[in-house]
């Protein structure tokens, strides 16, 4: 079996590429933005060179020192995150980091965060220009300093906004990653992609709070956090179906992906690729246990490409 | 650094509530230095589902096992006190940053605070071995809660015992036993407050020393930055290290105290 281009079982071919707004991914299964570090964390693992996309930490213009600890609590089923960006800026990504991930053969694609409209400009021209950057993801549940602290993802305009100041200052290809926190996921995905957004990924984190009852107070230390893993799978599957209904642009999925089974849910929801996050906390091999036991269901089920189960639920 | 499915070798209840593990490993018993940690997987369910962070306790290389010792916190805990001989168990070791030697000359301590005698146990075999005889200061709420005193002994070293209630040994904490016997280089691992307390004494006394801290995980590999820690190196305002690869063991200096 090549793990590289599918693989041939009982004499059944399966076809794992996918293309995700320009984005050539060997297969369909790629890593969560903020979980996966900057790859070389889990080089001992995993075969980098097998997934089929990395996304990297968000990445921001200056530096961040990232938010007061306790930065993490476990809920039922779930994980409450309030990291607060910790990063060590782009110029030092680019400089020290990027290097790094440029012997592997996949597409890095690295996630960025500002605080204002210019942030993300600035942050998609200099990442332009940098080798080995196969394209951009747009995080934009990042409050707007600007704006009283709204996030550019909650108002469809703002979200427009960013899409199409990255999109002037990269040639790249362009996701945006949606924020769950919104009252219509729907509105703001058509408005990012009449905004010229080239592909989505959904969801980020499902804004949560924990309280200590010996303190009274919350268990984070920056308070509210977002909550991922299993406990959202549901809502994350919802949205990806939804959007996948209204706007043609390929989708990554992610929110609780565990097992090739969740996956494949997404897959058959509308999402193009998956995404991991959580999972690999859990199990440091999730990205390779998911690739696998997607193959072993399309051969059992006689899929020859993994493209014909994309939104299959619709029909 | 791996995965492995190790099998319980033995479960055993040292007091209500704090439980001595065995495992079989053979990986990971050769590698492990001491102050190094598992990340173990305590259910085989999605719910808990993080892996909890518990240091290496004691390694037999030749048997090729591994012992934790651990208090019954919360769920996770719990799951892992329910475990069987034969059963198995999956961790994610050996991860972080250990304690380093102690200098070739001079007094060795180390100070541990209730439960924090866990990593602690394992340096002291390692210092045994190579002929290094610590003065061992273990400290608890009360007298039953003096871990493995007669094996400590047994070891070489010298056991200072120190109670909050006054049950046994010297009735106080056990930095300011500590703070009475004063050494070279010391090593600690308790809670917070005391490990704060110890560290402005040996900054005080300009002492050597090095303190294993904890801090809640996610990944345990270093990806997350769920695992940070304030910290301070020369010329340097403060940084949030990574308890789980740039520790847990941090020189004592480094560390900034809320
Ligand atoms: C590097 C490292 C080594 C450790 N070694 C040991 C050891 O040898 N023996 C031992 O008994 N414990 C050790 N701990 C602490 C142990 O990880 C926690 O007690 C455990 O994760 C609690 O899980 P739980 O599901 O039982 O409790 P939970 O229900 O998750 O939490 C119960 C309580 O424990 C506290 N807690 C949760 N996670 C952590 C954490 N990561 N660190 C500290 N406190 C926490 C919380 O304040 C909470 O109130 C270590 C922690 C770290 C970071
Ligand atoms: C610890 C942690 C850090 C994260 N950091 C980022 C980040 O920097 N940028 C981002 O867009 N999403 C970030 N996320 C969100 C994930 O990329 C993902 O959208 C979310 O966790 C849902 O997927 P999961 O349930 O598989 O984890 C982070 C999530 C976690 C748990
Ligand atoms: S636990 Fe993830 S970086 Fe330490």
């Amino acid at each position: 079996m090549t793990p590289q281009n599918g693989g041939i079982i009982n004499g059944a071919k399966t076809k794992l590429a996918v293309n995700i707004g320009g984005i050539a991914m060997k297969n369909p299964v790629a890593t969560a933005s903020g979980t996966f570090g900057f790859g070389s964390e889990y080089a001992p693992y995993i075969d980098l060179n097998l997934l089929g996309a990395l996304v990297v930490k968000g990445i921001t213009l200056q530096p961040r020192a990232g938010n007061p600890t306790p930065r993490l609590v476990e809920t039922t089923a779930g994980v409450l995150n309030s990291i607060g960006l910790q990063n060590p800026g782009v110029e030092r990504f680019v400089g020290e980091l990027l290097p790094g991930l440029a012997g592997y053969d996949l597409p890095v694609i690295v996630n960025i965060a500002g605080d204002t409209i210019q942030d993300y400009g600035q942050l998609a021209a200099r990442l332009d220009r940098a080798p080995g950057v196969a394209g951009l993801e747009v995080n934009i549940s990042c409050p707007n300093v600007k704006k009283g602290g709204m996030q550019f993802g909650s108002d469809p305009d703002m979200a427009a906004e960013v899409t199409r100041v990255v999109k002037a200052g990269t040639g790249k290809p362009v996701i945006v990653k949606l924020s769950p926190n919104v009252t219509s996921i729907v509105a703001i995905a058509e408005q990012v992609a009449r905004a010229g957004a080239d592909a989505l990924s959904m969801i980020n984190t499902l804004l949560g709070l924990a309280i200590d009852l010996k303190t009274r107070r919350p268990v984070l230390g920056n308070g509210l956090g977002g909550l991922s893993g299993p406990a959202v799978k549901p809502v994350a599957v919802r949205a990806v179906w939804q959007v996948y209904r209204e706007v043609k642009l390929p989708i990554i999925g992610m929110g609780g992906i565990i097992t090739a089974a969740d996956a494949i849910e997404f897959i058959l929801a509308g999402a193009t690729a998956v995404a991991l996050g959580t999972a690999n906390f859990v199990n440091p091999r999730a990205t390779m246990d998911v690739l696998a036991g997607i193959k072993r269901y399309m051969i059992e089920n006689e899929v020859q490409d993994i493209n014909e189960l994309v939104g299959a639920a619709h029909r | 650094m791996l995965i492995t499915d190790a099998v319980v070798i033995n479960q055993e209840e040292i007091i209500p509530g704090f439980f001595r593990m065995t495992m079989s490993a053979g990986e990971v018993a050769k590698n492990a230095r001491p102050g190094q940690f598992l990340h173990v997987r305590c259910a085989d369910a999605l719910d808990p589902l993080l892996r909890r962070p518990v240091s290496i306790h004691a390694v037999d290389r030749e048997k090729g096992e591994v012992a934790l010792f651990y208090r019954v916190a919360g769920r996770g805990t719990a799951l892992l006190a329910a475990r069987e001989k034969g059963d198995r168990i999956n961790i994610l070791g050996p991860l972080g940053r250990g304690f380093t030697r102690p200098e070739s000359s001079g007094k060795v301590s180390v100070a541990a605070g209730g439960i924090g005698i866990a990593p602690l146990y394992f340096l002291l075999q390692e210092l045994s071995l190579i002929n290094t005889y610590a003065n061992v200061f273990l400290g608890a709420a009360t007298k039953k809660q003096l871990f493995f005193s007669s094996e400590i002994e047994a070891l070489g070293h010298s056991v200072f015992p120190a109670t909050d209630d006054g049950t046994a040994g010297y009735h106080g904490t056990v930095v300011e036993l500590f703070t009475q016997n004063l050494s070279d280089t010391v090593y600690g691992c308790g809670p917070a407050g005391m490990l704060k307390s110890l560290c402005r004494i040996l900054e005080q006394y300009k002492i050597r020393g090095e303190v294993s801290l904890e801090e809640r995980m996610g990944c345990g590999v270093g990806a997350c930055l769920s695992c940070a820690c304030k910290t301070v190196s020369a010329g340097e305002n403060y940084r949030y290290s990574r308890v789980c690869v740039e520790g847990p063991v941090f020189p004592a200096g480094e560390v900034v105290w809320a």
